[in-house]
């Protein structure tokens, strides 16, 4: 590596490095602490990673990561222009909820039912979204207060109310089923073509679709359109991006409005896929969880997909620890919690290390070019010299 | 008899720049010295310095005779040195006394906070000085004129017998100004010693004994305030010689591009910080914009390309009135902009410099294909732009942050002007770059200013403006006092409009 480009290979295999070595320093850290509380760490993680290495956990896997990413999406979002949606968690509890109450009143054929669910969905969460964006755009209230609020709100109303009112059983809470026309059918057939058969029971949800087409989308707006452009322009220098000519405040509606929108999916992996219906037992959290996988994956759309399995993969293979590992399954939890802290701190001593390297990079290239032209005659000072300097 | 400060050959230097050359300054016990020079003279640089906030590089420190050395601020306040910042530094929601005590709170016993024993310093500061506070009403309750006397009697609290003031009539109406020069000249009465630094020069005369002016992180001289007019200083400050513009036909033609009428632009407290502001640009002129800084240029610009808020008037661009257009339209309608400060306004330091070509231009033709980005187009743009306009860069892929900053500027000015813009809004446009860019800037502007581009140019730096400029207009405290020839201006006519010592709207040229 002499002269070469400026982003050569070894500065895109340092910022994967930060990634991996948080993963690593949190496995050892688990480690520790399981060492600490009398358990054996190797048989632990040997037992996760056997079982982890089985179809039926990967599809496990799969599924888990699939609302994981959608949440850490729609948070990227937001994240992108500054914006913290952590409103995500009772943007999708509300939309599964009401989406799903939508569902089982309707009757269409299959493909426009599962399509009216999906939209409305995204409606819901997009109106959930928006009150804390006009809050903010009229009234410069803080987003992050705003939708912490709202979820409380979001939350309690579900459980308290909706949920009540559109009970159909007696005992456990929950809506009635949606009918056949508005299930999304499996992948299973579509992994098989590279895999044995997946035991009976297991399905991978079909709305991994879904997901995928909105990291695509995610990416071709942010990296393609002028408005992806306006968005990450008023992410990374407001000022800059205002004096440009970025409407700053139709910015933030519609970032939190696409957020919002992205996060009422986050639940229909679930409830298209596995459940049918919603209940008590519908599960919470996904919104935050966003937030932290958004953040292991850089508010990259690929960087996502790593993150997202990463976090699945350790909740999925969780249970065995207490089955074959000897050790309580809240390591996985410490293990999160840890990948999470050192990837902010790698990522933190990557960035500075790719800036110096880059800012040598451009000094060393800029003194090569002045020693061509040095030789060729001085800069003039004067303006009257000017015309000299840019012969 | 012994100098309450003494300040010999101090030189600060920081990257690029030298904020102070061998700096002399002395100050006499029990004397108000005013320190002047416009922006960038170094006036701030050395007081920092005085107080402790940063160390010279070279030079030494007398302070009662003593070599001193200081390594903080701490050091200045034991040592009986106080500074007033411009901007207070006071707790809204705190007693007046409270906030006179915070950080260094008398106590009994070690632990107990003994308010009493602070109030009756206070009152007695208060009485002697005649510094009329009362100590238990909140800040937030204040005027400035009251949070300034709180600010001051704070820094005599903690012992000061030599009082730095930065500006400190900046933010003052008239009767406060008044005000205020009633209370220093009761503390020089008291034997206290003022360092006043202020540009405006009226005052300057008014208040001090002697006065100190910088010019180029250089002194120019100490004269007694009795001994000099407000165009000597002016002169002093500005410089015995004004470059003379270079000799070159006009290109300034009769066709309007820029024309402002009656523009008003208040501060988000009410005040008028750009007071009715008439101005035309034609086509193939430049209009240069002098003033010392802070007299409404910066407002002037953010409500010419519409980011301002509260304005008033009307703006045309090339006979469109384009008073109600948001700045998207604005600049789609051929409004170029070279902001003051790169690094907030200009650059997206950590995007790419291609990303970087297109800022301000991201709806437009080559780089944008309807809603999509052309990201072909725009690099090959870009690729251009770097060679055209002298961009060291060893690619466009660098951020704009590995660039140095008279690189970073080529690439603003050479992305405004591929553009083809009607009219430029050009602010300090070389400030912080090298004498080779700051050359190359110039004559890019000349160019096309040739081609028949209006500009509109805001500098501190007077070889610019004079070097550039068709038409100069000075603007003070929000207004145009004067229209100038740069080609007959004299250093002090320009220097006197520029600090008010000749408040006139008369027409020189």
């Amino acid at each position: 590596m002499s002269t070469g480009p400026v982003r050569p290979r070894s500065s895109i295999l340092l910022s994967l490095a930060a990634p991996v070595a948080a993963v690593l320093f949190a496995l050892l850290f688990s480690s520790l602490v399981l060492l600490i509380s009398g358990k054996d760490p190797v048989a632990a993680f040997s037992a996760m990673l056997s079982y982890g290495s089985r179809l039926e956990t990967f599809v496990d896997a799969v599924n888990r990561a699939t609302p994981l990413y959608i949440a850490g999406v729609a948070v990227a979002i937001g994240f992108r222009m500054n914006l913290f949606n952590i409103g995500v968690e009772s943007q999708y509890i509300l939309a599964a909820l009401i989406s799903t109450q939508v569902g089982t009143v309707i009757d269409l054929p299959a493909p426009l039912h599962v399509t009216v669910i999906i939209v409305v969905a995204m409606v819901i969460g997009a109106l959930w979204a928006a009150i804390p964006a006009v809050l903010k755009v009229t009234r410069g209230v803080n987003e992050v207060i705003a939708t912490i609020m709202l979820n409380a709100i979001g939350v309690s109303f579900v459980a308290a109310f909706l949920l009540a009112r559109w009970d159909s059983e007696g005992q456990d809470t929950r809506t009635a089923d949606i009918p056949e026309s508005g299930r999304m059918p499996d992948l299973n057939g579509l992994f098989e073509i590279f895999t044995r058969e997946i035991q009976k029971g297991r399905h991978v949800y079909g709305f991994l679709l879904v997901a995928v087409v909105v990291g695509l989308a995610y990416w071709f707006v942010l990296n393609r359109t002028t408005l992806g452009y306006d968005l990450r322009a008023s992410g990374a220098n407001p000022m800059a991006a205002e004096a440009s000519g970025v409407p700053a405040k139709r910015m933030i509606l519609i970032a939190m409005i696409a957020s919002g929108a992205i996060a009422g999916l986050i639940g229909l992996p679930d409830v298209l896929g596995d459940r049918y219906h919603f209940g008590g037992d519908f599960p919470q959290g996904l919104g935050f969880l966003g937030i932290a996988v958004a953040l292991l994956g850089r508010n990259n759309p690929g960087g996502i997909v790593a993150a997202a399995m990463v976090f699945a993969y350790l909740d999925a293979t969780a249970p065995i620890l207490e089955l074959e590992g000897d050790a309580p399954r809240e390591i996985v939890t410490i293990t999160k919690g840890v990948i999470i802290f050192a990837a902010v701190i790698a990522y933190a001593v990557v960035e500075r290390a790719q800036r110096r390297r880059e800012v040598a990079a451009a000094a060393r290239a800029t003194a090569a070019l002045h020693a061509d032209e040095d030789s060729g005659g001085g800069g003039g000072a004067a303006p009257a010299a000017a015309q000299g300097v840019r012969a | 008899m012994t100098a309450a400060v003494e300040l010999q050959g101090i030189t600060k230097r920081f990257p690029g720049v030298v904020a102070n050359d061998r700096v002399t300054f002395r100050v006499e016990a029990g004397e108000i010295h005013a320190l002047c020079g416009e922006n960038g003279a170094g006036k701030s640089t050395l007081m920092k310095i005085l107080y402790g906030m940063q160390p010279p590089d070279e030079g030494t420190m007398l302070v009662g005779g003593e070599t001193v050395r200081f390594k903080s601020p701490k050091d200045a306040i034991d040592l009986g040195i106080g500074m007033v910042h411009q901007h207070f530094m006071l707790a809204d929601n705190l007693t007046v006394l409270e906030n006179i005590v915070l950080g260094s709170e008398p106590t009994s016993g070690g632990v107990l906070l003994d308010l009493r024993t602070a109030r009756k310093r206070v009152e007695e500061l208060s009485r002697t000085y005649g510094l009329d506070v009362h100590p238990d009403q909140l800040v937030e309750e204040l005027e400035v004129g009251e949070r300034q006397r709180v600010e001051i009697i704070k820094v005599l609290f903690r012992g000061a017998r030599i009082l730095i003031l930065d500006e400190p009539t900046a933010v003052l109406v008239p009767q406060e100004v008044e005000e205020l020069f009633r209370n220093l000249r009761e503390l020089r009465a008291s034997g206290v010693t003022i360092i006043f630094i202020d540009h405006k020069l009226d005052e300057v005369l008014a208040i001090s004994d002697r006065i100190t002016v910088l010019r180029g992180g250089r002194t120019v001289g100490t004269v007694d305030a009795a001994d000099v007019t407000a165009g000597d200083l002016a002169e002093m400050m500005v410089g015995s010689e004004l470059p003379s513009p270079e000799t070159r036909e006009s290109t300034v033609t009769d066709q309007l591009a820029l024309a402002v009428s009656g523009l008003t632009v208040r501060s988000p407290d009410g005040r008028v910080v750009v007071d009715g502001v008439d101005l035309r640009v034609h086509r193939g002129e430049v209009v240069g914009i002098a003033g010392v800084e802070g007299n409404g240029q910066a407002e002037l610009i953010e409500a010419l390309l519409g980011l301002g808020h509260h304005v008033e008037g009307r703006v045309e661009l090339d006979g469109t009135d384009i008073t109600g257009w948001h700045t998207r339209r604005r600049r789609e309608g051929g409004l170029g902009y070279i902001p003051e400060d790169r690094h907030r306004r200009g650059l997206l330091l950590d995007a790419p410099l291609w990303e970087n070509a297109m800022l301000g231009h991201q709806t437009s033709a080559p780089y944008a294909k309807g809603m999509l980005v052309d990201r072909a187009a725009t690099r090959t743009r870009t690729e251009d732009l770097v060679g055209t306009y002298d961009v060291r860069t060893p690619g466009i892929d660098v951020t704009a942050r590995a660039l140095s900053g008279g690189n970073q500027q080529k690439l603003i000015i050479g992305r405004e002007m591929v553009a083809d813009p009607k009219v430029l809004i050009a602010a300090h446009p070389t400030r912080g770059i090298d004498v080779g860019a700051q050359a190359a800037v110039w004559e890019h502007l000349r160019e096309a200013r040739g081609k028949g581009l209006a500009v509109l140019l805001v500098s501190a730096d007077l070889d610019e403006l004079i070097g550039l400029s068709d038409t100069l207009v000075v603007m003070l405290r929000g207004r145009l006092v004067a229209t100038l020839d740069p080609a007959k201006v004299t250093p002090r006519e320009l220097g006197s409009y520029m600090t008010g010592a000749a408040v006139s709207t008369e027409e020189v040229a």
